[in-house]
């Protein structure tokens, strides 16, 4: 089990059925009538695999499929088709063993009793999954020093920020160690060095429990510092399956060349689309097959004093995959 | 839980007192007035009926069918669903722990209401036997049912209209407005064959000894069947209700 596939997507399937009617009284009635539905395929056959221990970013714009898919992965929700296998269970059938070994962390929602601390909850976690208390005490330190829980335990949830709350959150869904971790918008709406934390504290876990991660997430930088490979969603259906450098160089076109010059004065238009111009610092974009080209150019006409080439941003190269996945 | 909130502590004491005080008034006026006693309870038997009914009614009491709405719809029970264990567990954990932390309040309220009205009690040694398991199948009854009840979120999204019609044929049905004995033949046949007087009033009824021991015996094994057949219905409609929730999302 451990070498083959944690995870196993094939064709999955889901389609909602919506009803739906024009604004206004007379629409209001006839549907009383005739309720008009029509079907909408939230995931539209996806297929892959995630080997026991892979960190892999679930990318996509809002509703793409990525929750939906999240749901289905962790026993939510029914397929309407196709196959889910997770560490060998049917996810949808919910068995006791499987959700022992599973977590789902819901950025937006949560889990732990508003009223009293944290600890209290933990508690109540140790007893519904039956871990053992010397691991259970053992995991919880391990935990508390990770995520720097120890001043947040004795406090009522309701009276923690945003940010210790989801600390506790994900501490409490991963108690019981699972081996395959979902995590959907496990950042959102935190701060940069709250967002920092919880994405190192990831790296660490995965390190030190071999845990499959599955993590959506809005923030690139999530993506970037925790997951070699991506799975990119839209419209549901996958448009992308693959290393992050590889979706770079599949779905960029273009470099960013960032020169500094001693005066500003010279056109740079006959080099590239200059992007900005200010006090001796221009960017330009280039296609990619001309970096060198004008790299070479700029150094032998103008008074360069620096000189930088970069792919461009991540969140850049991203659109541009939804963009063509629309086209 | 409820130790963090201590005005909504007194708000509920002021409701679970205030609702059987207005009958127990009602009633001793009514019998007084009708030349000491109406159908074989006179005033001082009205007050040891509604002081047990309210003490019988604490224990069995549930508000699952006000909070499922409230999961189906925003999605708490996701995390319910996410857990190896089966949600009733937590309820049955919620609801008994609420209950002890009540007790004392609810115990020093009938305390009050006995030295304000005066009830008389001829309890049999039997029948104090019997109340207990009477009691505990009582709770057991009402708390599967409702739960079941509660189920039809995952269906519609009308869940008061139903709590509506539960609740004054509970109000009717359980013995909670007036003794059973009191009412038209129909309703007081309705009352038995339906899970309502099993819920509420048979505990009263026995402790009270308005119940013979044979009757008692078969109202308690009466109970252990509802007991049986709420379980079934309760795994059946649940087992729908899962699979209708993770049709759609939430």
């Amino acid at each position: 089990m451990d070498n083959a596939a944690a995870i196993r997507v094939r064709e999955l399937r889901k389609t909602y059925v919506v009803s739906e009617r024009e604004a206004g009284a007379a629409a209001a009635l006839r549907s009383l009538m005739r309720r008009r539905t029509s079907e909408i395929a939230a995931v539209d056959g996806i297929s892959f695999d995630l080997s026991s221990g892979e960190v892999v970013g679930f990318l996509g714009p809002n509703g793409a499929g990525k929750t939906t898919t999240l749901k289905m992965l962790s026993g939510l929700l029914h397929p309407t088709a196709g196959e889910v296998s997770v560490l060998g269970h049917a996810p949808s059938r919910r068995e006791k063993d499987f959700l022992r070994q599973i977590t789902l962390v819901m950025g937006q929602r949560n889990q732990l009793v508003w009223d009293i601390p944290a600890a209290d909850s933990f508690e109540l976690n140790r007893a519904i999954y039956r871990i053992p208390r010397p691991e259970f005490r053992r995991t919880l330190e391990e935990l508390a020093s990770l995520l720097e829980l120890a001043p947040l335990l004795g406090k009522p949830v309701r009276n923690l920020s945003l940010g210790e709350r989801m600390k506790c959150e994900i501490a409490a869904a991963l108690l019981h160690r699972p081996r395959v971790v979902f995590l959907d918008e496990p950042t959102i709406g935190l701060d940069v060095t709250m967002q920092r934390r919880i994405r190192t504290f990831l790296a660490e876990y995965n390190q030190r429990f071999g845990a499959t991660i599955l993590l959506t997430s809005h923030y690139m930088a999530d993506v970037e510092a925790l997951c070699r490979r991506v799975l990119v969603i839209h419209h549901g259906r996958l448009l992308f399956d693959g290393e992050l450098a590889a979706l770079v160089q599949r779905f960029t076109a273009h470099k960013t060349i960032v020169v500094r010059l001693e005066d500003c004065t010279a056109d740079l238009t006959t080099y590239g689309e200059v992007v900005s111009c200010e006090e001796g610092l221009a960017t330009l974009r280039v296609a990619k097959d001309q970096t060198a080209r004008v790299t070479e150019r700029l150094l032998a006409d103008l008074p360069v004093v620096d000189l930088t080439v970069e792919d461009p941003p991540i969140e850049e190269v991203i659109e541009r995959v939804f963009a063509q996945g629309t086209a | 839980m409820m130790l963090q909130y201590r005005a909504s502590l007194v708000i509920w004491l002021i409701s679970h007192v205030l609702d059987p005080l207005v009958y127990l008034v009602v009633w001793t006026t009514v019998s007084r007035s009708s030349g000491g006693s109406v159908g074989g309870y006179d005033a001082a038997q009205f007050a040891a009926y509604f002081i047990v009914l309210m003490l019988v009614n604490h224990v069995t009491y549930t508000w699952i069918m006000f909070e499922y709405e409230y999961r189906v719809r925003h999605g708490s029970l996701s995390f319910a669903l996410l857990r190896p264990v089966h949600p009733i567990h937590s309820d049955l954990a919620d609801n008994i722990s609420s209950k002890i932390i009540t007790l004392p309040l609810i115990l020093a309220a009938a305390g009050i209401l006995a030295l304000i009205f005066h009830p008389v009690f001829q309890v049999q040694p039997w029948a104090a036997a019997a109340f207990l398991p009477a009691l505990l199948l009582a709770f057991g009854v009402r708390f599967l049912m409702e739960w079941t009840l509660a189920l039809a979120a995952f269906w519609t999204t009308r869940v008061s209209a139903i709590n509506q019609v539960y609740f004054i044929a509970a109000l009717f049905l359980s013995g909670q407005m007036a003794p059973l004995s009191l009412l038209p033949a129909p309703l007081r046949l309705a009352a038995s064959i339906l899970p309502f007087r099993w819920t509420t009033s048979f505990p009263v009824e026995i402790l009270l000894g308005r119940v013979g021991w044979t009757e008692a015996l078969t109202g308690l094994c009466v109970q252990a069947g509802w007991i049986l057949v709420c379980l079934l219905l309760l795994r059946l409609v649940w087992r729908a209700g899962v699979r209708v929730y993770s049709a759609v999302g939430a």
